[in-house]
């Protein structure tokens, strides 16, 4: 794949985008993103670089050939080279849930694996979630339950219940507060963002009944 | 993170050779399996390896139970484990303690393996900021002893370092006289849980008695009835996503209404998974009568220290013994 250097006007601009498929219109907080991106991007000049190595990914059904300073975590790869920018960076060290994407069909931590480390896995991030313009069960129930404010955690909080529901694990709200207390919020839209959870798990149980 | 070089080893062979190679102290080289530990380490620069070893693909991730007992091969994520209907059976106690541990996205990359062979939460340890810590830098002296120390251990510890153990997994497994099966470039052995971990006397840096190049294949647990009746409480600030305060794995076998020779551990306590022998003699043959559990739990804070924020878990971890033994005496 060719690669490009994206301004950071560009860079907003595919967030906006990929943001407007998930959460509608202007509702995308394009600026919380942006000095995530630049404090990455120093603290990544900061230090000197390390040979190249090739990588091969497999992301949202496509295959991606990169060739990465072997640090790059996942995160990083699929937002600074795959331009997938719906994985959002909170704290790169596995505790807000912000960066959650799907590996063989299981959440993970996309932050806490390197690119290089995750060759041949299918993973599977926000953007990867719609069929076409159809949005998927959860999406649509974080839309009209309100299942966020600022919006930062909503790619991985998304992404985790999506896991949640299939892994059986959505049946209370109690059981849905345990299980998904691998992604922070700090607008505290906790009580949204159960009630979605809690209609998509239902919505998915009366699809496979019918 | 550091610049470093990534070998992906064709085999295990290959992979122990790098690190045999590398020596021990603030080793050049590290091994990297699911990565949730070494990466957050990698990040704040705690570790900072020229080379780092991935044994992704290259360990065992089979679970099995026979009559002897359970094995879990290294690579076994922690969601694995937990889900596994013969552990939450025959090991409900591995199951618990698994599913009290991390997230549910850190439980689907973390192995067993690395689960053992986490480093300490003490902050002092993870945040560079701080010059002096023995186990981050040896010889610069501990700013937890008279620090914030609410976290950290009240058994195990000395004048160079208090920081406390973190696995719960270990924990469980200590209260079930578990072995890790151990590989290194010249052949294997077989370790005792309770005597991997060293205590951090005036090394706190070197954590296990692994030797370099040595990497854990498996774990082994003995079937028995008290496996079977086990149960892991664990006591902290939030009630999921969080390390232990404290914790209690109580192993019990009951004949009739009274206890035989049982098994405890108690955690987030100690600098390693704390045994507590002197509470479970004076278990064996007791009732459950609350009163009798008192008295013997409280056998467990003999030799308890102190740092003056952690001096409640001394009072805490008997009140996490004496519920862990009434909540599986319940539990016919």
């Amino acid at each position: 794949m060719t690669r490009f250097a994206p301004t950071r006007r560009e860079l907003l601009k595919l967030g906006a985008v990929t943001g407007s498929a998930l959460v509608m219109g202007d509702a995308w907080p394009a600026p919380a993103d942006a000095p995530q991106a630049a404090t990455a991007a120093a603290s990544q000049s900061a230090e000197p670089a390390s040979a190249p190595i090739n990588v091969l990914l497999r992301v949202n059904g496509r295959e991606h050939r990169l060739a990465l300073d072997p640090r790059t975590t996942l995160l990083d790869a699929l937002r600074e080279h795959l331009h997938l920018t719906g994985s959002k960076k909170g704290c790169g060290l596995g505790q807000c849930g912000a960066c959650t994407v799907l590996m063989d069909g299981k959440r993970v931590k996309s932050c806490l694996s390197l690119a290089a480390l995750v060759e041949g896995r299918e993973i599977t991030t926000i953007e990867g979630l719609a069929r076409g313009d159809e949005l998927h069960p959860l999406q649509k129930a974080f839309i009209e339950r309100d299942g966020f404010q600022c919006g930062y955690c909503t790619p991985g909080q998304i992404m985790s219940g999506v896991a949640c529901i299939s892994e059986g694990h959505a049946g209370s709200a109690l059981q849905i507060r345990d299980w998904m207390s691998g992604n922070i919020c700090r607008c505290g839209a906790y009580d949204n963002i159960v009630a979605a959870i809690q209609d998509a798990a239902r919505a998915t149980r009366s699809t496979r009944k019918g | 993170m550091h610049p470093f070089t990534l070998e992906r080893p064709p085999d295990l062979a290959a992979a122990l050779t790098w690190r045999a190679q590398a020596g021990r102290n603030d080793a050049p080289a590290e091994y990297i399996a699911g990565g949730t530990d070494m990466i957050q380490l990698l990040q704040e620069h705690v570790r900072r390896p020229e080379r780092l070893v991935t044994l992704a693909g290259l360990l065992d991730r089979r679970i099995e139970i026979g009559r002897q007992g359970l094995r879990l091969g290294a690579a076994a994520t922690m969601a694995e484990v937990a889900a596994h209907p013969g552990v939450v059976q025959q090991f409900p106690v591995i199951a618990e303690a698994l599913l009290n541990s991390a997230s549910p996205q850190v439980r689907n990359q973390a192995t067993m393996g690395g689960n053992l062979l986490q480093r300490t939460r003490c902050p002092y340890f993870r945040d560079v900021g701080y010059g002096a810590c023995n186990k981050r830098a040896p010889g610069s002296g501990c700013a937890a002893i008279a620090g914030e120390n609410r976290w950290h251990a009240v058994f195990g510890t000395s004048s160079n370092c208090i920081a406390a153990h973190a696995s719960d997994l270990a924990v469980a497994l200590v209260a079930l006289d578990a072995a890790v099966e151990v590989r290194a470039p010249q052949g294997r052995r077989t370790v005792p849980l309770n005597d991997l971990y060293r205590l951090p006397a005036d090394t706190p840096h070197i954590e296990t008695v692994l030797e370099p190049g040595e990497v854990i294949t498996a774990i082994t647990v003995p079937a028995s009835p008290a496996a079977r009746r086990s149960h892991y409480l664990k006591v902290r600030d939030r009630a999921s996503f969080e390390f232990a305060l404290v914790s209690a794995a109580v192993a019990l076998d009951m004949k009739g209404p009274r206890i035989r020779p049982t098994r405890g551990t108690r955690h987030g306590v100690g600098t390693k998974p704390w045994r507590v022998p002197r509470v479970e003699q004076a278990l064996a043959g007791a009732t459950l009568d609350p009163a009798a559990l008192r008295r013997a739990a409280a056998l467990a804070a003999e030799g308890a220290q102190g740092f003056g924020h952690n001096d409640f878990k001394i009072v805490l971890m008997q009140r996490a013994i004496v519920r862990a033994i009434e909540t599986l005496g319940a539990r016919a």
